[in-house]
């Protein structure tokens, strides 16, 4: 296995062949925002919120997606980016309707902590405000698109992980939606396992258990996501 | 022979609906690509034929060709003996045609086509309205096939990369990377499977050069994908083709099959030991498709979105094996190259970019067609030359090339050259070839809000700025369309067309919003006008006037009864 030395923000850092200026980052301590990763399934560098500076090209890398390399040199924070990832977060916030105050994420939102992490105090740009369904047809689960941000782990964790590959895409530009099994609402669904797993990795309120009230969110301290550190090192991920 | 009337027989897979048993003294070339087939050429074709037949004509052959580039002026008829075109052809008033085809006289010379054609250099069309396009005979007869055995019989592949690299031929789908180099990556990858595909999910808006070059001289494309797949050693090829070119696929499917049969594709091509096999694949209307990334995961099956790069499909591209992807003009300036040699190609064109390009000229121009040109005309050349000028003699306004990436070039540039650095330089780009011309009655800000809306409903939706910030800048556009908006939204708007270009996964949206940066540079003028002045100078946008803030002490006006 080869060994790579590279800078971050300008701390010398070591990684082996094939890892991610991710993985690398948070295995130093490093932190890059990032929405749409999830250590234990694959990457797909769609959030554009990790995106860092390689050695002055004017072009921007995504870190969770890009492999190191010997002597690269990466700047992951600076004013530019900041300014590009609160850019980026408020799009987020103005896609759907998000609004905290009655979200059953309040307080454990990723995108919420994100927004408080990045300084972001107010919308510069209107909201879009579409008419977005709520699928409450299953038995223990609810989807409310309101809150979906798109990041796909949720599709990406049932066909990886669980196997079933409920989930998937439909439509496209602002009408992309998950969709379960090939558009019927999730009860319906015929591959569901009602495993939860993607209850568990959203990073918002839009997959959620039912029966808890606003800001009693189900990301809780179950030891799924450990679990999934544990099967991405067997995997060799 | 049937009795069949002309008419009822089916004319597909035939050379020439009327072939003279002797010697051929004047021939019809009828155009049968799309545009003129939209308005009744097929009925031409079949018609003359039987009109030349009842007329005792049997020395006269007809016969469907591609496109003959004037597409304003169709259905087009040209008589190659004499030169004459006979434009907007009725199906039912072929008489003007037959006293022409009468009067021809053997051993004719071709008079002057007028500057539309003569400063034209055609390589990657150069067969254009010449063949029929459904005739592999007639592709041979034209010098076709020769490129491909002289490449199989006497040269290796790494010398067909290096003739290729002399011609300093570049990828014409627009960003205009060195071919040779993609080739030599793309042989050196380890794999044991590479692929070839060609890139015909042409959705630039005015852009019609891929289908064209497709639906006139499909075996074209083949030669050129053969010659590229031996030279990076792949043996299995894609021509990924929007369904929207029903005529285009049909022809390509009809040149695979008769390319198969005459063992120029398939095992063991020209009695060698390469093989070499292609499929057509069809995009489902997604624009997005033709960025190489999304097009291999949607000729995989896969949804078609596109995936960050490095690594590059040249390492990692269809199921994972190094693949070459080409658009179609580059596929059709190859086996010119190798026949007629790279110096020649090389010493057509300006700077580093070499040879000639397509235009698909469309808009406010005169002649509405095809062109193609050396690189380094200029503008001017292209446009009023070859185009024509503008409809009614108006005033130009701009020329917007490279498509929904591309931008807007105003008047004061139009004796600048054509080619990847000048474009550039200029804030546009060269794009896969399209150039719409617009006069005074054009909009800029309206033409940046089109461009816009179009990026907007053709992002995929997975990363975040161009799905959302796409559809933010189109409303900040439409608001200063409408006479809404104020200068803070002109600031916000260029805060958000470099965040959307900076941050974006791929080239549709980093290129997205370059007509905005585009007309902001040229046309600031304009988008003031709209902001502060709350006009349009165009007369285009329809500003809508908000009622002006009443002070709170003023009075309720009174209503009249």
């Amino acid at each position: 296995m080869t060994v790579y030395t590279l800078k971050i923000d300008g701390r010398d850092v070591a990684g082996s062949e094939g890892q991610s200026i991710m993985d690398v980052a948070e295995e130093n301590g490093i932190d890059i925002p990032g929405l749409c990763h999830l250590p234990g399934i694959h990457d797909r560098g769609a959030c554009r919120l990790c995106v860092v500076k390689i050695g002055g090209s004017p072009r921007l890398a995504a870190a969770c997606v890009t492999r190191i390399a010997e002597g690269m040199d990466v700047v992951a924070h600076d004013e530019e980016l900041e300014e590009y990832r609160r850019a980026a977060t408020e799009m987020m916030f103005l896609e759907r309707n998000h609004v905290c105050a009655v979200c059953v994420a309040n307080n454990h939102c990723e995108l919420q902590e994100l927004s408080a992490d990045l300084g972001m105090t107010h919308f510069e740009l209107p909201r879009i405000s579409p008419t977005v369904d709520v699928d409450l047809s299953h038995k223990l689960f609810g989807l409310d698109h309101n809150r979906c941000i798109l990041c796909l782990r949720c599709v990406r964790v049932c066909d990886e992980i669980e196997g079933a590959h409920v989930w998937d895409v439909m439509h496209r530009g602002l009408e992309t939606r998950i969709q379960a099994d090939m558009g019927v609402d999730w009860g319906d669904s015929a591959t569901c396992t009602s495993c939860g797993k993607c209850v568990q990795v959203c990073p918002t309120g839009a997959l959620f258990e039912k029966g808890r009230p606003v800001a009693a969110g189900t990301r809780d301290e179950r030891p799924f996501l450990p679990w999934l550190r544990v099967h991405q090192e067997e995997r060799g991920l | 022979m049937s009795e069949q009337p002309a008419a009822a027989r089916p004319v597909r897979h035939r050379a020439a609906v009327a072939t003279p048993a002797g010697e051929t003294r004047a021939s019809a070339y009828v155009c049968e690509a799309a545009s003129c087939m939209s308005a009744q050429a097929h009925d031409i074709t079949v018609n003359l034929a039987a009109q030349c037949a009842a007329a005792g004509l049997t020395d006269v052959m007809v016969k469907r060709v591609g496109c003959l580039g004037l597409c304003a002026a169709g259905p087009l008829v040209e008589i190659p003996q004499t030169g004459e075109l006979f434009a907007q052809v009725k199906p039912g008033d072929l008489g003007g045609l037959i006293t022409a085809l009468k009067s021809v006289k053997p051993g004719a010379t071709p008079k002057p086509q007028g500057p539309f054609f003569e400063k034209q250099l055609r390589v990657a069309t150069e067969n254009m309205g010449r063949v029929d396009p459904e005739s592999l005979e007639d592709y041979i007869g034209r010098g076709g096939y020769e490129a491909l055995q002289r490449v199989l019989a006497d040269m290796t592949s790494t010398e067909v990369r290096e003739v290729v690299s002399q011609s300093g031929l570049r990828g014409r789908g627009g960003a205009g990377y060195p071919t040779a180099l993609k080739w030599t990556t793309v042989a050196k990858a380890e794999g044991k499977q590479k692929y070839v595909i060609c890139n015909a999910d042409e959705g630039d808006p005015g852009a019609f050069m891929d289908r064209s070059v497709l639906e006139s001289d499909p075996f074209r494309i083949l030669e050129g994908m053969a010659i590229a797949a031996f030279a990076v050693h792949a043996t299995e090829g894609y021509i990924y083709c929007r369904a929207e070119y029903p005529l285009a696929v049909a022809r390509l499917r009809t040149a695979i099959r008769l390319a198969q049969r005459a063992g120029f594709l398939g095992a063991n091509i020209a009695d060698t030991s390469f093989t070499f096999d292609v499929q057509v694949r069809l995009g489902a209307g997604a624009f997005v498709c033709g960025e190489e990334t999304a097009l291999i995961a949607s000729v995989e099956g896969k949804r078609g979105t596109p995936r960050p790069r490095p690594p590059y499909p040249a390492v990692e591209g269809l199921y994972g094996c190094p693949t070459l992807i080409n658009n179609v003009e580059t596929f059709a300036n190859v086996p010119a190259i190798l026949r007629k040699g790279a110096d020649w190609y090389a010493s057509i064109g300006l700077g580093k970019s070499r040879g000639t390009k397509v235009f698909a000229l469309a808009g406010r121009i005169v002649n509405t067609g095809l062109v193609e040109v050396p690189m380094g005309m200029t503008l001017r050349e292209i446009i009023y030359d070859i185009g024509g000028g503008i409809i009614d003699g108006r005033p130009f306004k701009a020329v917007q090339t490279g498509g929904p990436s591309g931008g807007c070039i105003p008047a004061d540039y139009l004796d600048s050259p054509v080619s990847y650095e000048t474009l550039i330089d200029l804030g546009s780009f060269m794009g896969s070839g399209g150039m719409i011309v617009m006069d005074d009655t054009s909009c800029m800000v309206d033409v940046a809000r089109y461009f816009q809306d179009f990026c907007r409903d053709e992002s995929c939706g997975k990363c975040v700025p161009c799905r959302v910030g796409t559809t933010q800048l189109w409303m900040l556009l439409d608001k200063i369309c409408r006479g809404q908006a104020s200068l803070a939204d002109l600031d916000q708007l260029e805060r958000l067309a470099k965040v959307v270009q900076k941050m974006s996964l791929c080239g549709l949206g980093q290129g997205a919003p370059n007509p905005i940066f585009s007309t902001l540079r040229y046309f600031r003028d304009e988008y003031l006008a709209h902001i502060v002045d709350k006009r349009c100078p165009a007369g285009v946008c329809e500003i809508v006037r908000l009622p002006d803030a009443r002070p709170l002490d003023a009075q309720p006006t009174e209503v009249p009864a």
